[in-house]
């Protein structure tokens, strides 16, 4: 088992080297930066910038679905008819929503700790456990995500129309099949500008993360700005390459919502 | 043909519909439950560790930290309106390159994120020391704090640009003509027609900004600011006692659900023409 996983994370390197947009073949601090404090070699901080690079937009990615997933089931929860239901998604978002991300991040990562502690001293094993940084980030970025997800989803839902469930029962759907063949598409299509926005948010948020001391773009351009004493240039790197991360999505996102609004062509 | 003759003798009330439990139900007390588990677990960490002594000696320094977010905020809130004004102007000028720079400092400021912003100013802008020393600025950008309120000015200063101007766009062109039509001057038109209705539209997100701040202000606590958030790093750094953080979620919680209905009881006061009745 322990074998295939290696197997699994050196092709996903192998690909990720292929595809590096920093520092690989056709990378852009390969291409222009040789010579310079941003060579992909020992003598330059390229390659190590290029990893945070690859951490801060892995972390995003694989807090996305996690977000959207929980965020989704809330905003099902919220329109629900039952109050306790309510009640209980409603304190969820509302503490979420109101707490600072980096509060949520060091509660999260040192309640993990605490708790994680606390578990395995209660069976008997007294060491000093470290929680990953990558999952805590996850986890916190993920509940925060959600909380704001459900609210856009839930406004989402309200724009569609009841017809649209009678429709579905019309025809004799399950509901399930109601959701995914009617709702869903429409849900999305509604929902996407809100999205967009939330995804932003997320990727501005993973520089927290740093903090507590994962590898992502800030951390390794302060280091690189620690060691080399140019901080103003490397911070202005890490400006920069959020800025790309911000234009690449903003030009997948307009791409999406013409994919989405496909079936309002003008006729 | 049939007639009614008799009247439908009067009935009992139906009987109340028995509440089936439902999944939603389940689902709900239990995730009820959860949250009544973790506040009753919570308290419970807090009575278990309360010690008069932590809270005679942080409870100060946890006041003063909220002091400082909160001037902070309000200072960079403030200066960040101030300065939000000539960028919309830029940004809604006909002037291309003047509307190119301020559309340009926009995205920069809205599409990084505000720590890289904090850090470029504050280690960025500290290691052109000799430079600033000559110029006579290096008094400012020494102290952590009035890179902070540099920072978040600038940036709120973005986001602000951005509510005003879409606020300023959704006014209806027929309002301005209509004060062209008096003779009204620009000027007089806009700070008291345009303006006004700009604001009504604009203060829901400008709410939204002024919560973001308060929860972005965290961050300060990274390069020594002792907000609240730095306050409790540095409580919990000496006493590595959770409830530190839990003291802090439940002051930021309040700060920010206070001003969350705060804002809520004022768009109803401010719309109250608005609304039919």
């Amino acid at each position: 088992m322990s074998g295939l996983f290696a197997a699994l994370s050196s092709a996903v390197s192998w690909f990720g080297s292929i595809i590096d947009p920093l520092c690989g073949p056709i990378g852009i601090f390969r291409l222009f930066g040789s010579g310079t404090l941003l060579a992909c070699s020992d003598a330059g901080w390229g390659d190590e910038i290029a990893y945070g690079f690859m951490i801060t937009a892995s972390l995003a990615i694989c807090t996305l679905p996690v977000g959207l997933f929980i965020g989704f089931f809330i905003a099902l929860a919220k329109q629900s008819e039952d109050k306790s239901l309510r009640l209980a998604t409603n304190i969820y978002t509302t503490i979420f929503r109101g707490l600072p991300e980096l509060l949520t991040l060091f509660i999260v990562y040192y309640g993990l700790q605490v708790l994680a502690q606390r578990f395995l001293a209660s069976i008997g094993y007294d060491e000093p456990v470290e929680i990953n940084a990558f999952v805590a980030g996850m986890i916190a970025l993920g509940v925060v995500f959600s909380a704001y997800c459900s609210e856009v989803l839930l406004s989402a839902f309200k724009a569609i129309p009841h017809g649209q469930y009678e429709a579905g029962d019309a025809l004799g759907f399950h509901r399930g099949k109601t959701m995914r063949l009617i709702i869903l598409p429409q849900l999305v299509r509604i929902a996407l500008p809100g999205l967009g926005n939330l995804w932003m948010a997320l990727l501005k948020d993973t520089a927290l993360v740093s903090v507590i001391g994962l590898p992502d773009i800030l951390r390794q351009t302060g280091i690189a700005a620690r060691v080399s004493k140019k901080a103003f240039e490397f911070f202005g790197v890490a400006c920069l390459l959020f800025l790309i991360l911000a234009m690449v999505s903003s030009i997948a996102f307009a791409m999406l919502e013409r994919w989405a609004k496909r079936s309002e062509v003008a006729r | 043909m049939s007639v009614i003759e008799t009247l439908i003798p009067p009935q009992p009330a139906p009987p109340e519909a028995i509440k089936t439990y439902t999944t939603q139900r389940l689902i709900g007390r239990a995730l009820l439950g959860v949250w009544l588990a973790a506040s009753v677990g919570l308290f419970l960490i807090i009575v278990d560790g309360w010690d008069p002594a932590k809270f005679e000696k942080y409870g100060p320094s946890f006041i003063s930290g909220l002091g400082v977010t909160l001037l902070l905020v309000a200072c960079s809130i403030t200066l960040g309106a101030a300065l939000s004004l000539p960028i919309v102007f830029a940004r809604m000028s006909k002037n291309k390159v003047l509307s190119w720079l301020a559309y340009g400092y926009v995205y920069f400021f809205r599409g990084t994120p505000l720590i890289t912003q904090l850090f470029l100013v504050y280690y960025g802008l500290g290691s052109f020391r000799p430079e600033l020393q000559s110029v006579g600025l290096w008094w400012f950008f020494r102290d952590a704090w009035n890179c902070a309120l540099l920072t978040f000015t600038l940036n709120t200063a973005a986001y602000q640009a951005e509510i005003l101007r879409g606020a300023i766009e959704s006014v209806p062109r027929g309002q301005r003509e209509g004060a062209a039509a008096l003779g009204l001057p620009a000027r007089i038109a806009f700070f008291k027609i345009i303006l006004p209705q700009a604001m009504i539209v604009a203060l829901r997100p400008y709410g939204n900004e002024i919560i973001l701040m308060i929860k972005g202000s965290a961050i300060v606590a990274i390069v020594t600011v002792f907000d609240l958030m730095g306050e409790t790093r540095r409580a919990f750094s000496r006493t590595f006692d959770y409830q530190m953080y839990i003291w802090a979620a439940v002051l930021y919680l309040v700060m920010v659900e206070a001003l969350r209905n705060l804002w809520v009881w004022l768009e109803d006061r401010l719309t109250r023409h608005l609304k039919r009745r």
